[in-house]
């Protein structure tokens, strides 16, 4: 099987072996055919696209047509133990409430997203006076599916207004190598952030 | 057992399939509150029963159609329903599983129905033959798997009525499963769906050669009213872009309109024909309780109105299937079952296939179904462990 792309390989790294995992937005299935197979995962996953659900599907890997924006709301309390969300929730209507979702349906949740304060951004912006356009965020500003960007700073905020313990939060810079560095200086050198998350007691619930 | 009172169909199918007689013992007790003691199942199956008794898949027939999955049907002449699905090869491959398929208690296939004797009475049973629920016709299946010696189904499967066996046999017997792919089905049957039967059972009765139900008794057959019925359930098996496609506004052997009420368009021809040919085998009574089996099938209903609760705790992995354009049982009533199986975390696929051919798509050359399927079963069977083919 072909190696994971470096930043679903950090998401991997955080689920634990046998451990029940839902994936929202799994695309192709790579990462969850991944855990399914050298993790022992049992693995589910959701995604909005029915070609890529019949692709995973056909992969047989449990994989149900749905919106992260408004499936979620389905599956009882605690019904898995990872929620993963990769590269997805900066495309979610409601992240928060997403977020949130994700943190009543499962014991833990990993996040990842493109970091919108990353530098090659920011000088586009600052300096090309143009709307970014980067390697991780390769669309349009009128045809991306990305309407809430957000940056590592962003994120933590809003991990700390919800009360959610980020246990581990692993800044990536362009080759997908793990950057340890202040989280000033993280904000600006990483392009992705990967977060694994817990709620706080009473957190989370509706 | 005398068949001699049975229709020449269900002889003859009867002499190409095994049949089993249950429930002398601890007699079937229907939904009504009927006990039917000695009931008879008409069966097929293909393939080996492993040593593990692990390897059974139990395939569920739609409506009209019975246990003759593959292969040429006795009393049609025609290729098994789903030779697309089974067979050497296929997804479904007698060298990998045992298959078995029932004709459903109230069929006219060879298992127990209206067309049999009351053995209380020693007459016809007709329309005094019990209404027979999906939930009997599962019960019923059960049985024969007892009587096979099959603990556990490694996969119950099943489109339109089959479907909604495969439902009812996850909430009925939750542990006899492991995999379930219910197709083009729904949890219980819409306002819609029992409108048109009750136009076909209508049809039937309103035949003056269906006398009450006796006319076997009265040798007549209504033959008129079971086509007309069979026209009107045709129609909504289809969508209406393939009726387009496949005859348009074309007329039937003629250059004009013949000004009269003849099959003057090709579709009228195309579902005179179907009717006709539906009468040769499929018995009436049979059309009449059949329907009704379907219409008062309501899992969430059976469940406190709940529909989660009828999966509660199951540790089945289901595949739930669809077809774009099947408007008899839309993408959304399978969606409602995924909601349900969602509700209680259960291990659920859901595959909507893109495909204009309306509701029999789940009959035909469908690739996508094949290969999800395909995916899905393989995936099922790594988890049961059971051996790849060879």
């Amino acid at each position: 099987m072909a190696a994971l792309r470096a930043d679903l390989q950090r998401v991997a790294d955080m689920v634990e072996r046998g451990a029940r995992a839902l994936d929202v937005g799994c695309g192709d299935g790579a990462l969850l055919e991944w855990l399914v197979r050298h993790r022992g995962v049992d693995g589910r996953g959701m995604e909005l696209s029915q070609a890529g659900v019949n692709a995973c599907v056909a992969a047989g890997l449990s994989v149900i047509q749905g919106d992260a924006d408004t499936d979620l709301r389905d599956y009882p309390d605690d019904a898995f133990d990872y929620v993963i969300l990769s590269q997805t929730l900066q495309a979610t209507r409601e992240p928060r409430e997403v977020l949130r979702q994700m943190l009543r349906v499962g014991k833990r949740a990993i996040v990842s997203f493109p970091n919108f304060a990353y530098w090659p951004v920011r000088l586009r912006l600052v300096f090309g006076g143009r709307m970014p356009e980067t390697r991780s965020l390769p669309h349009k500003w009128y045809d991306t599916p990305n309407i809430h960007l957000c940056s590592i700073d962003d994120f933590r905020a809003l991990c700390a207004e919800m009360g959610v313990r980020v246990e581990r939060a692993v800044v990536l810079d362009s080759g997908g190598r793990a950057i340890s560095l202040p989280p000033l200086i993280a904000n600006f050198l990483g392009e992705h952030a990967v977060f694994l998350l817990r709620r706080d007691q009473g957190v989370g619930r509706s | 057992m005398d068949f001699a009172d049975l229709t020449a169909a269900e002889r003859q199918a009867l002499q190409h399939c095994e049949h089993a007689i249950l429930g002398r013992e601890s007699p079937l007790r229907l939904d009504c509150g009927v006990e039917l003691a000695g009931h008879r199942v008409a069966y097929k199956t293909w393939g080996t029963l492993n040593a593990a008794r692990s390897n059974a898949v139990l395939i569920c027939h739609a409506l009209t159609l019975d246990q003759f999955v593959i292969g040429t049907h006795p009393v049609t002449g025609k290729p098994g329903w789903w030779d697309t699905l089974v067979g050497p090869g296929k997804v479904l491959d007698p060298a990998r599983y045992f298959i078995v398929c029932a004709n459903v208690l109230g069929g006219c296939m060879g298992s127990t129905g209206p067309q049999d004797r009351d053995p209380a009475t020693g007459q016809a049973w007709n329309l005094r033959f019990p209404v027979v629920t999906i939930g009997d016709m599962v019960r019923a299946q059960a049985a024969l798997l007892d009587h096979l010696g099959i603990p556990d189904l490694f996969c119950v499967i099943g489109g339109s009525m089959g479907g909604m066996q495969v439902l009812e046999w996850c909430a009925s017997f939750p542990k006899r499963v492991f995999a379930a792919v219910p197709v083009a089905c729904a949890a219980r049957h819409s306002a819609q769906n029992i409108a048109f039967h009750e136009v076909g059972r209508q049809a039937v009765m309103a035949d003056p050669d269906w006398r009450e139900g006796d006319y076997r008794q009265h040798n007549t057959v209504p033959a008129r009213g079971l086509a007309v019925a069979r026209m009107t359930a045709h129609i909504t098996y289809l969508s209406e872009l393939a009726l387009q496609r496949k005859f348009g506004r074309a007329l039937q052997n003629r250059d004009a309109p013949g000004f009269g009420f003849d099959a003057d368009f090709q579709v009228e021809s195309y579902l005179r024909h179907q009717g006709a040919t539906f009468v040769d085998r499929f018995d009436p009574n049979s059309y009449l309780y059949i329907t009704r089996a379907m219409d008062y099938f309501d899992l969430a209903g059976a469940h406190g109105g709940t529909l989660a609760n009828a999966f509660r705790g199951t540790h089945t992995r289901f595949c739930v299937m669809s077809f774009t354009s099947d408007w008899l049982f839309p993408t959304r009533e399978s969606r409602e079952i995924v909601h349900a199986l969602n509700a209680v975390a259960a291990n659920v696929s859901f595959v909507e296939i893109d495909s204009d051919k309306g509701h029999d798509a789940f009959l035909l050359d469908e690739p996508e179904m094949f290969r999800t399927l395909g995916g899905f079963l393989k995936g099922a069977a790594a988890a049961r462990g059971l051996p790849e083919a060879g």
